[in-house]
Parts: C-alpha cells; sequence; structure tokens
C-alpha cells in the first residue's frame, strides 16, 4: 500500500509558485498525515526511550563516578569518565566473590539446564509425536502445565521435601517423615537448582523439537524408504538433519532463558550463599551497589545477546523463532511393542513429579500449624482462613482474612489485566506497522527494537527500570511504588512476544482488505475499527491470553520494583517464604496455581487457543 | 466525463522500474483491456489510477481533472477520483455480510438508510446475487463472491471501475457466464471500464480496446481487430491468437508502393504499402523499413491447403492433421519449414500426403526481425 504517498490534503502544482515547493510541500504534508507515518514515528520514538535509552543510561552511569564514590575512593570526581568500577568488578578485591563464582554458577547452572531440558523435551516430543504412545493427545497438553506454572513453584516444593537443618527452622519432609537428613548438595545450591529449571524449562525444547517433528511430512521419510534407505539411515539422513536447526534453538533458547533467572536460584542458594549473576545482582540493588548492579546487568544482557546471536547465526534469521509449519500428513508411527507400558508408566510418573507432587507437597504443608511437623494433631486452616492469633506467625491472619494478601489478589488482577490488554493492543499497532512497513526501513528498526526486551534479562530489566523511573522524566512521573511502574514494565518486557503475535496476526489480514476500504474512502482509524480490529479478534485472544499467564507467575521482572502497597501475589508468596512464613506462601502459591491452571484449561477448550505458540516468561 | 490521461507515467518499486514512460488515453465509455504477460505491470497501472499507487514520474488525469503528478508527489486519495476496483482476490470482508460489503463505502459517505437499502438491492439484483445478502461471504461460491466483489464496486456508481483479473479464479463455464455478464453491465452503466487480463480471448471477446503490456511497456493500444489484424510488435502477433500465428524468416525490399518478399514459400509482391501502412499513423506507430532480415507473420487461417495446384501455391507436405469437429488444424512442411494452418470443416488429409499451400496475401503482416516493429501491415 503506498499510503506513504497519498496524502490528507496534497495540492498539485500551483501556478504561481515553483514546482519544487509545492512538491516539498506535498511531501511533507503526506508524511505527516499519513497515518501509518505518525504511528511508526510515534512508536519508535517511544520504544527507543523505553528500551534504548535505558540501556544506555546505564551504560553511561558504570562509567562515571557516583556521588557516593568520593567518600570511598580518593580522586573520584562524581560524573566524571572512569573505568574503575569495571576494574574493581572484574579485578578487584571482590571480583571472585561479585562476580566470577556467580558468572560460574549461572554459566553452569545454564549449561546443565539446556542439555537436560533437550534431553527430557526431545524424549518427550518423540514419544508424543512419533510413536504409539497412548493418550497423546492428553500428554500434549498435559506436558506443557509446569511451563505454565512458575518455575520458583517448584523450588518451593524442593526446599519443603529436602530440607536439612543446615538453614534452621523446621525439618524438611523427608527429615521428618523417614528421619533422614539430606546432604547439602542435595537440599541448595546446583543441583536443586539445575533439576527444578530443567523440569521447567523443558518445554522449549519440548514445544520447539515436537513442532519441527510433526512438520516433517511423513512423505518425505517415506521417499527414504521408496529409495530402499534403513530405519536408522531415515532417522540420520532426513530425521535429524530436518529436526537440527530445532534442536539447536531449544538448546540456545533454553540457555538464554536459564542464565538471567532469578526465582529458583533465590529460594534455592541464598540461604546458603550460593549466587548466581542474577541473585547477586539482586543481592547488589538490596544493599545500595547499584553500579555494581548494573554491570552484572549488563554481562548478563551480553551473554544474551551472544547467544542470541549465536543461534542467529547458526540456524538462520527466522528458522530459530517461528516453527517449520507442519501439515500432519499421515505417519507411521513407530511401534514402541512391550515398551509401550514401562515407557507410559514412566511418563505418567515424571507428570506426576512435575505436576501434583510440587502441588500436592505445598498444599499439604500449607495446613500444618507448624511446618516440618506431619501429624494429624498438627492440621489447621488457620493459614487459609484463620483470624490473627499472637501465637501463630506474629499475629498475621490467615489469607483468605489478610487485608494484605486481598490487596496483593486486586493489584495482581489490575497489572495482569492492564498488561495483558496493553501489551496485546500495543503488538497488535505494532504488528500492522510491521507487517504493512516490511519493506521499509521503519517497519525492520520497529520489528528489531521491539525485540530487544528479550535480550534483557527480567531481574536486570527491574534493575535498570528501578533507577529510571525512580524518579520523574521528560513526561513521566516518578512511578517507583505505583502500579504504573509495573505495567509499563511488564508490556514492555512482553514486548516481543505481543508484537510477534501481533505481527503474524497481522500478516493474515490482507493488505487488499484494506486497500478495499480505503478505495472507498474509509478513514485509517475507521479501517482500523471495521476492518483490521474484528479480523484480529482471534489472535488477540490468544496473545492475550499468554501474556495474562505470563504475568500473573512473573516474580523476577517485578521483585525489584514493588512496595507493599503494590505487592503482588507472587512478591507475596516471595516475602513470605523469604521471612520463613512457609505456610503462607504455600496458600498463596496454591491461589496462583488455581487461577492460572483455571484460565489455561478455559483458554485451551473454550478459546481454542493454542498455547504452543507460548514461548513467553 | 471519465476521460483517463495517462501521460509519461514511471512507476518504480524500490529499484525495480516496473512502468516505463507510460502512456495511455481511455476514452470516457471505452472499455479498455489491460493485456500482457504476468508481471507486465498490469495490475500496478490499475493500481496508478485508482490512487492505491503513487508514480515517480508523469501525470494521471481523470474526467480531465488532475489525479496524480509525480513531479510534485502529489497523488489525489482513491476516494476523491471517483473509481473503484475489483481486486483479483476480490477483498471481501469475511466478518460483513454481503449487504454490509455492499453497503460499506455508503455509509461511510453517511448516505442515508433507506436510500442505502435500496442502492445496495439494487446492485445484488442487477447481479442476481438479492437472496444471499444476509450471508457471509464464506458461505458462498466462487462465482458468488466475484458478484458480490462487482456489486460492491459499482453501488457508488463510479465513474472508473478497475476490475483486475476478475474471471482468473473462476472455473471455465462460470468465466464464459461472467463475461457477457460484464460486457452487458458495461454498457448498462455506461462507465469507463478498464479492465485487466492475461486471457487473450478474454480481451478480445470483451473490449471496445486492448493495449498490450510487455515488460512495463505499453506496446499496442488498439481496438481488438486492430490488435489482432494488424499487431505493431512481433511480441504482440506472438502473443495474441490461438493457435499461434506462423513466423517465417524472409528477406524484403521495397520497390516502388509494393514490398517484395522472399521467403520458402517463393517471391511475393505485396502492393499499395502506403495503404496497408496507413492505420498504423492514426494510432501513433513509425513502421519500420524493410531489409535482408525480415520475419513474415501469417495467421493459421489465411493459410490455404489444397489438393490441386493453383497460382502462387508452393507444394508442400502434410506433417499431421488434426480434425476438430468444426475445423481442422494442419500442420505441413515446407522446404524445411513447418507451418500450421486452420481450415474450416473437416480436411481430410493423409500423414505425408502431398498438397499444396498459399497464403491470403492482404492479411500478412511483415516485421523487422532486429527491432521487431511492424514493416508492413495487412488490409483491415
Ligand atoms: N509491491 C511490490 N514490490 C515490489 N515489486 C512489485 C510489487 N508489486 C509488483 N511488483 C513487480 O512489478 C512487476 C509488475 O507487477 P504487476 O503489475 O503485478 O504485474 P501483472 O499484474 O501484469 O502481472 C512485477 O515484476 C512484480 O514483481
Ligand atoms: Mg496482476
Amino acid at each position: 500500500m503506498s499510503e506513504t504517498k497519498s496524502a490528507a490534503a496534497p495540492s498539485p502544482a500551483g501556478l504561481g509558485r515553483g514546482r519544487g515547493l509545492t512538491k516539498a510541500r506535498n511531501v511533507l504534508v503526506s508524511l505527516f498525515t499519513n497515518p501509518y507515518n505518525v504511528i511508526s514515528l510515534v512508536s519508535i520514538v517511544v520504544l527507543v526511550y523505553l528500551i534504548v535509552v535505558p540501556l544506555g543510561e546505564i551504560v553511561g552511569t558504570t562509567f562515571r563516578w557516583q556521588p557516593k564514590d568520593s567518600r570511598l575512593v580518593e580522586g573520584a570526581v562524581p560524573g566524571a569518565f572512569t573505568t574503575y568500577h569495571w576494574k574493581a568488578m572484574f579485578s578487584g578485591d571482590t571480583a571472585r566473590a561479585m562476580l566470577w563464582e556467580p558468572l560460574a554458577n549461572s554459566l553452569s547452572v545454564a549449561l546443565c539446564v539446556s542439555a537436560l531440558s533437550l534431553l527430557l523435551g526431545g524424549l518427550i516430543a518423540w514419544l508424543v509425536t512419533r510413536t504409539d504412545l497412548p493418550c497423546r493427545g492428553f500428554f500434549s497438553f498435559l506436558v506443557l502445565v509446569p511451563y505454565m506454572l512458575p518455575s520458583w513453584y517448584k523450588a518451593l516444593a524442593w526446599i519443603t521435601v529436602f530440607k536439612n537443618e543446615r538453614v534452621g527452622g523446621n525439618p524438611g519432609f523427608l527429615a521428618a517423615i523417614f528421619g533422614w537428613s539430606p546432604p547439602d548438595w542435595l537440599a541448595y545450591g546446583f543441583v536443586p537448582t539445575v533439576l527444578t529449571l530443567s523440569i521447567h524449562y523443558y518445554a522449549f525444547a519440548y514445544l520447539l523439537i515436537s513442532s519441527a517433528l510433526s512438520s516433517i511430512g511423513g512423505d518425505l521419510e517415506e521417499m527414504g524408504e521408496i529409495a530402499g534407505a534403513s530405519r536408522l539411515t531415515i532417522l540420520r539422513r532426513i530425521t535429524f538433519p530436518l529436526v537440527l536447526p530445532a534442536v539447536l534453538s531449544a538448546f540456545i533458547l533454553t540457555f538464554s532463558r536459564a542464565i538471567g533467572t532469578f526465582g529458583v536460584p533465590a529460594f534455592l542458594g541464598l540461604k546458603v550463599n550460593y549466587y548466581t549473576i542474577s541473585t547477586m545482582l539482586y543481592a547488589s540493588v538490596r544493599n545500595r551497589q547499584t553500579v555494581q548492579a548494573y554491570i552484572l546487568s549488563l554481562v548478563l544482557i551480553l551473554i544474551a545477546v551472544f547467544t542470541v546471536y549465536l543461534n542467529q547465526a547458526m540456524i538462520g534469521k527466522r528458522k530459530s523463532y517461528t516453527t517449520i509449519g507442519g501439515k500432519g500428513t499421515r505417519k507411521n508411527l513407530v511401534s514402541l511393542g512391550k515398551w509401550r507400558r514401562p515407557i507410559l508408566a514412566a511418563l505418567v510418573a515424571f507428570m506426576v513429579v512435575a505436576i501434583i507432587f510440587p502441588v500436592a507437597v505445598l498444599l499439604l504443608e500449607s495446613f500444618l500449624e507448624r511446618d516440618g511437623i506431619y501429624r494429624l494433631d498438627n492440621l489447621t486452616l488457620h493459614y487459609w482462613a484463620g483470624a490473627s492469633k499472637p501465637s501463630i506467625a506474629e499475629g498475621e491472619s490467615g489469607i483468605f482474612r489478610n487485608a494484605a494478601i486481598w490487596r496483593a489478589l486486586g493489584t495482581t488482577m489490575k497489572l495482569v489485566l492492564a498488561a495483558s490488554v496493553i501489551a496485546t493492543f500495543v503488538g497488535l499497532v505494532l504488528g500492522y506497522v510491521i507487517s504493512r512497513g516490511r519493506k521499509k526501513a521503519s517497519g525492520r528498526l520497529i520489528d528489531q527494537v521491539s525485540f530487544l526486551p528479550y535480550l534483557i534479562p527480567s531481574i536486570a530489566f527491574g534493575a535498570i527500570y528501578l533507577s529510571m523511573f525512580s524518579r520523574p522524566r521528560l513526561f513521566i512521573p516518578a512511578l517507583y511504588g505505583s502500579l504504573g511502574i509495573l505495567v509499563l514494565i511488564s508490556v514492555v518486557k512482553y514486548l516481543p512476544f505481543s508484537v510477534r503475535a501481533g505481527t503474524s496476526n497481522m500478516m493474515q489480514i490482507g493488505t487488499e482488505l484494506e486497500e478495499a476500504a480505503m478505495v472507498e474512502g474509509a478513514s485509517f482509524g475507521r479501517r482500523f475499527r471495521k476492518i483490521v480490529m474484528p479480523l484480529a479478534g482471534k489472535g488477540f485472544l490468544s496473545g492475550f491470553i499468554l501474556i495474562f499467564i505470563s504475568a500473573m507467575k512473573e516474580l523476577d521482572l517485578i521483585v525489584l520494583l514493588m512496595t507493599p502497597a503494590t505487592q503482588t501475589l507472587a512478591a507475596a508468596t516471595y516475602s513470605y517464604a523469604e521471612g520463613g512464613y512457609h505456610q503462607f506462601s504455600d496458600a498463596v502459591i496454591t491461589v496462583i496455581v488455581a487461577i492460572i491452571m483455571i484460565v489455561y484449561v478455559l483458554a485451551a477448550k473454550i478459546g481454542k487457543v493454542d498455547m504452543s505458540k507460548g514461548l513467553g516468561g | 466525463m471519465s476521460r483517463i490521461e495517462i501521460s509519461k507515467v514511471n512507476k518504480y518499486y524500490g529499484e525495480v522500474h516496473v512502468l516505463k514512460d507510460l502512456d495511455l488515453v481511455v476514452e470516457d465509455g471505452d472499455f479498455m483491456t489491460l493485456l500482457g504477460p504476468s508481471g507486465c505491470g498490469k495490475t500496478t497501472t490499475l493500481r496508478v489510477i485508482a490512487g492505491l499507487e503513487a508514480p515517480r514520474s508523469g501525470t494521471l488525469r481523470i474526467g480531465g481533472q488532475l489525479a496524480a503528478d509525480g513531479e510534485v508527489s502529489f497523488n489525489l486519495p482513491p476516494a476523491k477520483r471517483g473509481v473503484n476496483l475489483v481486486f483479483q482476490s476480490y477483498a471481501l470482508w469475511p466478518h460483513m455480510t454481503v449487504f454490509d460489503n455492499v453497503a460499506f463505502g455508503l455509509q461511510i459517505k453517511k448516505a442515508p438508510k433507506p436510500l442505502i437499502k435500496e442502492k445496495v438491492t439494487g446492485a445484488l439484483g442487477r447481479l442476481h446475487i438479492a437472496e444471499f445478502a444476509e450471508r457471509y461471504p464464506s458461505e458462498l461460491s466462487g462465482g458468488q463472491q466475484q458478484r458480490v466483489a462487482i456489486a460492491r464496486s459499482i453501488v457508488s456508481e463510479p465513474r472508473v471501475l478497475l476490475l483486475d483479473e476478475p474471471l482468473s479464479n473462476l472455473d471455465a463455464k462460470l468465466r464464459i457466464e461472467m463475461r457477457s455478464e460484464l460486457k452487458r453491465l458495461h454498457q448498462e452503466l455506461k462507465t469507463t471500464v478498464v479492465y485487466v487480463t492475461h486471457d487473450q480471448v478474454e480481451a478480445l471477446t470483451m473490449s471496445t480496446k486492448i493495449a498490450v503490456f510487455f515488460e512495463g511497456r505499453l506496446v499496442q493500444a488498439d481496438t481488438p481487430k486492430g490488435i489482432y489484424g494488424n499487431p505493431v510488435d512481433i511480441r504482440v502477433a506472438d502473443f495474441i491468437g490461438n493457435p499461434k500465428i506462423n513466423f517465417i524468416g524472409c528477406e524484403c525490399s521495397r520497390d516502388g508502393d509494393t514490398m517484395v518478399v522472399d521467403s520458402v514459400l517463393g517471391r511475393m509482391a505485396l502492393g499499395n504499402v502506403a495503404s496497408r501502412n496507413a492505420r498504423f499513423g492514426s494510432i501513433g506507430v513509425e513502421p519500420a523499413s524493410c531489409g535482408a532480415a525480415s520475419i513474415l507473420a501469417v495467421r493459421p487461417e489465411h493459410v490455404h491447403v489444397g489438393r490441386e495446384p493453383s497460382p502462387g501455391a508452393v507444394r508442400c507436405r502434410i506433417y499431421s492433421a488434426l480434425p476438430a469437429g468444426s475445423e481442422t488444424l494442419i500442420q505441413a512442411a515446407v522446404n524445411g519449414d513447418t507451418i500450421m494452418a486452420k481450415v474450416i470443416g473437416q480436411a481430410e488429409f493423409g500423414q505425408d500426403e502431398e498438397a499444396w499451400l498459399s497464403l491470403q496475401q492482404d492479411k500478412l503482416n511483415v516485421y523487422d526481425k532486429a527491432s521487431g516493429r511492424i514493416a508492413l501491415g495487412a488490409l483491415a
């Protein structure tokens, strides 16, 4: 569409005036009256302001002396350029504790999680798409459930089961029931972090590999058979090369997500001084070591940029994010034979461990008056519905009677609804600009800038916005402590997903449908309302649901930004757990899980929303 | 009233030069068909007329009013041009009923409700789809969707109706039915129609004028008869006509007002060059001078094949004879060349039979081989 040039009020060449002048006027008028250009311009300015400027600012900050440095370091002039902070971070006295050890931990966790997730996800993907395993449809629904729930709720469950006396307090489930106190390596730190994260992130690998597997038409393999290749040759020469990009993508994407994750290592590591970059970043912010926190953020961002770059370089630009569209042709399923039942049992067991067990453990614990004591006379409803009792939890009343929790529920619903509605709508508008401007520099620029938040791990994003918006800025009042900042950061952070959904949605609406309305004289606003929006409806719903669920379970992004007044349910869980009130956090997380599951099931059953597009959060 | 005047229009997509110095006039009330192979710029021309694309240079006038001027980046919005467009894909809005699809433009113009109802019902009735008013496009067949798209484009009574390959998605039977329907519609509405197709039969049967495009250049704008009988370019001659026109290499020379042509068919003296080439002046074509490397073009129906020798006939051998009911296609070998003849009725020739072949000399066209331009036209 060339609305670029069809101005609202252009004028033919005037007689008295120079043609050059008329041309300039016509070009300018069309530039600024054309809605496409106006939206592009506004989008670019806003995106740059919300994403690029903050990034630039934190980079700048790390290269300048800070006011408090003048008291600590001789010769420091606040505001002047320095590489001191970077040098101190990378080679100073504290470098080992603040950077290198957490970095080593982050890298090893991310690598192991990626490998384990790939193994789990790939295996399940193969079982579900290529074998005669019973109830495959049901499993394909179920395998995504762990991913829909917060990753850190598995960490909470782990602690509840494996806790030993190291951190004090009451014993864990194993210690209490079997009198066996698990060793530290099993209870805290590396091993449980890797295991719980893998049970979460295997969904990436599952989604990518299963869609690659099901997109390989049976005919491709049958052609191989006709050509006389053996099953193994077919697997090696046809199937594997076709799935390889998905496998690499899954590995790299899992890595880039796992490296920045905060909740799980926080629950499993902080108490035993096992730090990753993300938890160290959190601690730095809490200790007001802002510059250190920024440098850690940048380290995380650089790693994420590098991995995504690697992905692009190895797999080619688009394939890594869009899955190869499947035709679902008839396939010869591999018969599992006598292994059918054992494998089914193993898969069911895995689902129980990944989904039911953590929920059950936390639910059970929420009914214990004193945690760690699994006796009938210790059962209570206090943490759910009890009135304040000075003898329990310093007089905190059960969550259903607790004004703070109700407020958190209100905040959460407001945040989640606002963020998902706004993000989806923004995604639609940007998707429109991108899809209609694919051949223009503006469209590509918007596409790329809106992808940037993907490269900024949530916790680092929170740290950046914490400093950016704690004071008033151009057009924006000080947002810290308001719901506004939580909505803003959520919208921006989910932009890569909402914009991708919006773009693919818009791609399906042919430009001719709009041009037909243009010929009839419909204005841009009218076309958007009457043609584009109604046709985008279905995609709107699935984008909305995905962001709704991501925002509902979000902890990493907002943990640095929320205040008691703007606490969400997820944040309430975190502060209860931090304060040792396990039953409260168990009860709250159960509520979160219940809400997510209800939305997930409703969306899948009623809205027919395809969750497999949800590589978010 | 709605004469369209395109002059010196150039259109680029990025660096791709799509329309090259396009000059085309569509007279008021014409049914002008843009014809040419896929990718030659027909749709682009239509979109420039509609205002969906802006030319880089050149001007466009509709009904005397300036609609686009590339030099000053002036481009009148589509809705202000009094044109309407039927897209190749129909572009029906899938979320609106047939009625709403057709009524949309009138609603935008804030026409009163009773008037909208009357006009929409009228347009639907005219295209025989009144009973589908409350259906959605997806509940209609391809042919019915096509009618809705046309109804939508005529309901606001545009001065100019633009149609982009409207019949290309229909099956053969429907296509023939819609051809006569569209022709009738044009006569009833008395609007100017610009019609895009790559189907020559469609162009020849429906149009009052045809503009033939090759690679972004207008090669000939003429009546269907002129296009068929006097293609001014060898590519046009090749593109139009089924079975294809015969090309025979020849040498030619001028002898006063006569052109002497030597080929495998012997020597022919084609008389009165001035009158044969007279009509080219009126369509703005300058005939090429003829020379040693020329090409003789003759349509199969102007080739006669007989059992008996006759004056001017050359001996040939029947390569194949393909009777097809009302006509027979004959391939004949003459001194190493193969020539296709179309004779009416059932001509019974056996394979390899000897026969005599002659050409209807006043229907021959001669082209300059190097430029492909016409050197000698046929008599109408
Ligand atoms: N939006 C576009 N961007 C770039 N090139 C285009 C675009 N539309 C058409 N073209 C190119 O312009 C040429 C003419 O296209 P078009 O007018 O659609 O041809 P036709 O309708 O005769 O088949 C083709 O070579 C086509 O590839
Ligand atoms: Mg076309």
